[in-house]
């Protein structure tokens, strides 16, 4: 098993045989690529970005994934190309909300639809979902109100949504941190027997952390039924993935006992083929798997970050030719899967998500002072009622007047 | 020319630059330092200059930042750490608390620890949740840590320079939300000591004890409390450990009065420190208890709730008064 010499850890066009990168079991952890004249480590994928279906016969490598998708009809395909215009229109909206001074901040997903809506329907409702601060898209499928993700960008709150209506937990900004929780709630599923799963979204800079090394750990040594959802969008802010790691992502997860996946992250249909065979072997007690999709970040880190910085306009261009809607899009239409109207009609319902996410952030109260003090402890506390009280005395001093 | 009218931002990383030049030993480490400048551009341009090998993008592992700071200390360098946000600088406690700070001590004293570890605090930037935290206490209850603030250019351009020349570890915290504060700095000045309180107004009737974003603050309000006829004291302590507790008693035994103002929760905060020491040190000239105003028992709130939640001026002259009502 050779690793990849350093010269091959940039990206590079695929082409040539490859094997299958997913293909290794539970047992054998994923092969670290095969050296070729193509050094780019290979991609699990269904959809090419021209929109042509990848075909077990021509590509072997995709055996072992294919299936997970063979059951998915055109409605679904049409399904799944909702998602990301929907995600997608939503995510426009809120970085224009940015810019109009109506956030404070927007953390855009854009480029990362398929990564986010093929793994998200990969899930089944009782399933649990560990998001970092990006997964917008994952929040749609799990049915939570895209205008509660704003509050805390907005600044009026730091979640705004019960996480366990949805199992979907509150967004995370600490990097790497809620790879542990995902981690230790599997061990609980595990624990009750139950056959659920849980997924923990985290980027290619946060693999760098310790908590993210120790989750690992745990997650490999206890067995739990945690599927480890990378968005590789190649850069932690200012720095490229090359700053973080000297071996492709995927593979790190060999060191610890459990297969690792790289999963072209534009290829929707990909990403929920290899997000279901993941998932299915948690729910068998196999333990965890690493997934890597293999994506890139379009816009800026957040609204106050200046890419032009750091990266060229070469790179964005090349990735914006693999664009995981376009691809989608060629594939419907191609196949007769969709028509014209089918687009322009979703065109029509993505403006009025856009119209009510800008109305409702525009009406979004701000909190009420005194919320300062609410749910600081659960049972109460001597202290925060003192302070509560001595700051609702400070605030009526005024409205007394002078 | 000596004097300059530089921000705060701008002074900081002059003042880099100045260390890096003087000292082939001076590193700079951190997320994003190098061709972005770091997020606040204190670090703009360092790399460009002087290179990968001495400013240095990490991983984004702060744990690894600080444990490995230590191990180049060791080897005899001078690492000047950047953590990009208050709130983030916990992934590296344990590396900063359990070893770090007891390095010296542990080697009865045969090993240095000159790290330097910068970290942009405070709020009042309107951010989001972890980006807006004030947890200096946590650093100065730690025996072995040196902790300070400035409030100004002049400070940012000089303090940062002696903490690079100590051999002490010492956590550098930056008020973000006066990076963009402009102040003459004098490059040719011989600076204050690091550790030395100074008296940023003088008064009669009253000390207010602040440092960092909130030394800006108390001026102005001590301003504001001069138009009512009241004559307001402002020290800035510049260093929360050590705390220079003689310039401090010095002003209360004139004013007899003391406000401790910071945005870190009161409870058990630096004013807390200060509250008792000074009542033992003046009991005999005070005439009122010393008073603290800062944040409360509460995680710091959502963004449009930080006006409330941040001592402004009201919060001080609020204090004062009930100061001068005793
Ligand atoms: C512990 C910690 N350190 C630093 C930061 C600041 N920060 C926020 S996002 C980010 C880069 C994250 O990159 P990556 O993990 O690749 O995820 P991406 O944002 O690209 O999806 C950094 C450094 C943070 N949020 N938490």
């Amino acid at each position: 098993m050779t690793v990849e010499s350093t010269a091959a850890r940039k990206p590079r066009r695929s082409s040539g045989t490859k094997r299958p990168a997913g293909a290794a079991s539970a047992a054998k952890p994923a092969a670290a690529t095969a050296k070729t004249h193509d050094a780019e480590p290979q991609l699990v994928q269904l959809l090419t970005p021209e929109g042509e279906r990848r075909e077990v016969a021509d590509h072997p490598d995709i055996a072992e994934f294919a299936p997970y998708v063979a059951d998915i009809t055109t409605e679904d395909l049409r399904g799944l190309y909702r998602d990301m215009v929907m995600t997608r229109r939503f995510d426009g909206e809120a970085t224009a909300l940015q810019r109009q001074g109506e956030l404070g901040l927007w953390a855009s997903l854009l480029g990362q639809e398929a990564a986010q809506i093929g793994s998200g329907r990969a899930l089944r409702d009782d399933d649990y979902v560990f998001p970092t601060y990006r997964e917008h898209g994952v929040a749609w499928c799990r049915g939570v109100d895209p205008t509660n993700l704003l509050g805390m960008f907005r600044g009026v709150n730091h979640g705004g949504w019960d996480p366990t209506t949805n199992n979907f937990h509150l967004y995370t900004i600490v990097i790497g941190s809620q790879t542990l929780h995902a981690t230790g709630y599997a061990m609980g599923v595990a624990k009750d027997g139950a056959d659920s799963a849980v997924i923990a979204y985290f980027g290619d800079g946060a693999s760098s952390q310790g908590d993210v090394a120790e989750a690992f750990t745990f997650s490999a040594v206890y067995n739990s039924p945690v599927v480890f959802f990378c968005q590789n969008n190649q850069w932690a802010i200012s720095e490229p993935t090359e700053r973080q790691m000297r071996v492709p992502l995927y593979q790190r997860a060999q060191g610890f006992g459990f297969p690792g996946v790289r999963v072209d992250g534009n290829d929707v249909l990909a990403c929920l083929a290899v997000t279901r065979w993941a998932l299915e072997r948690a729910r068998r007690g196999e333990g965890p798997t690493l997934v890597e999709a293999f994506t890139y970040r379009m816009g800026a880190h957040t609204t106050s970050d200046d890419p032009t910085k750091y990266r060229r306009d070469e790179e964005t261009a090349a990735w914006e030719a693999k664009d995981p809607i376009l691809r989608l899009k060629a594939h419907l239409l191609a196949t007769g899967g969709a028509d014209e109207a089918y687009f322009e009609q979703l065109e029509v319902e993505s403006e009025a998500l856009g119209k009510r996410v800008r109305e409702v952030v525009r009406s979004m109260p701000d909190p009420d002072t005194m919320a300062i003090f609410e749910n600081v402890y659960a049972d109460g506390h001597a202290l925060v009622d003192e302070e509560r009280a001595q700051f609702a005395a400070y605030i009526a001093s005024f409205e007394g007047g002078e | 020319m000596a004097v300059q009218k530089l921000t705060i931002a701008k002074a900081l990383n002059d003042s880099l630059r100045k260390a890096l030049e003087e000292d082939p030993k001076v590193l700079i480490m951190g997320e994003d330092v190098g061709k972005l400048g770091g997020v606040f551009r204190i670090t703009d341009g360092l790399q460009k200059d002087f290179g990968e090998e001495r400013v240095i993008d990490t991983p984004l592992a702060e744990s690894g930042i600080v444990g490995t700071a230590i191990g180049l200390a060791l080897r005899g360098y001078r690492p000047v750490v950047e953590i990009q946000f208050d709130g983030f600088v916990f992934p590296a406690y344990d590396q900063i608390v359990t070893q770090l700070a007891k390095m010296h001590a542990r080697s009865l004293g045969t090993i240095k620890m000159p790290v330097v570890i910068r970290i942009p605090y405070a709020g009042g930037i309107g951010a989001v949740e972890h980006h807006s935290e004030s947890p200096e206490t946590l650093f100065a209850h730690v025996p072995g840590l040196k902790v300070v603030s400035p409030s100004n250019a002049s400070d940012a351009y000089w303090m940062l320079q002696q903490a690079i020349l100590s051999d002490d570890p010492v956590i550098f915290f930056e008020p973000k939300r006066r990076y963009w504060d402009k102040g003459e700095v004098d490059v040719e000045a011989i600076p204050d000591a690091l550790h030395g309180a100074r008296v940023a107004r003088t008064g009669t009737d009253i000390t207010l004890a602040a440092y960092g974003p909130m030394v800006k603050v108390c001026l102005e309000a001590a301003a504001a409390a001069a138009e009512e006829g009241k004559s307001v004291e402002v020290v800035d302590l510049r260093s929360m450990s050590p705390i220079d507790f003689d310039t401090l008693q010095a002003s209360v035994e004139r004013t007899r009065r003391l406000v401790v103002v910071h945005e870190a929760p009161v409870f058990l905060g630096v004013g807390s420190e200060i509250a008792a020491r000074i009542t033992e040190r003046c009991f005999y000239h005070l005439e009122a208890p010393v008073l603290r105003v800062g944040g409360y028992h509460a995680p710091y709130p959502p963004a449009r709730l930080e006006d409330e939640y941040l001592p402004g001026l009201d919060r001080v002259l609020d204090a004062v008064d009930r100061s001068l009502a005793y």
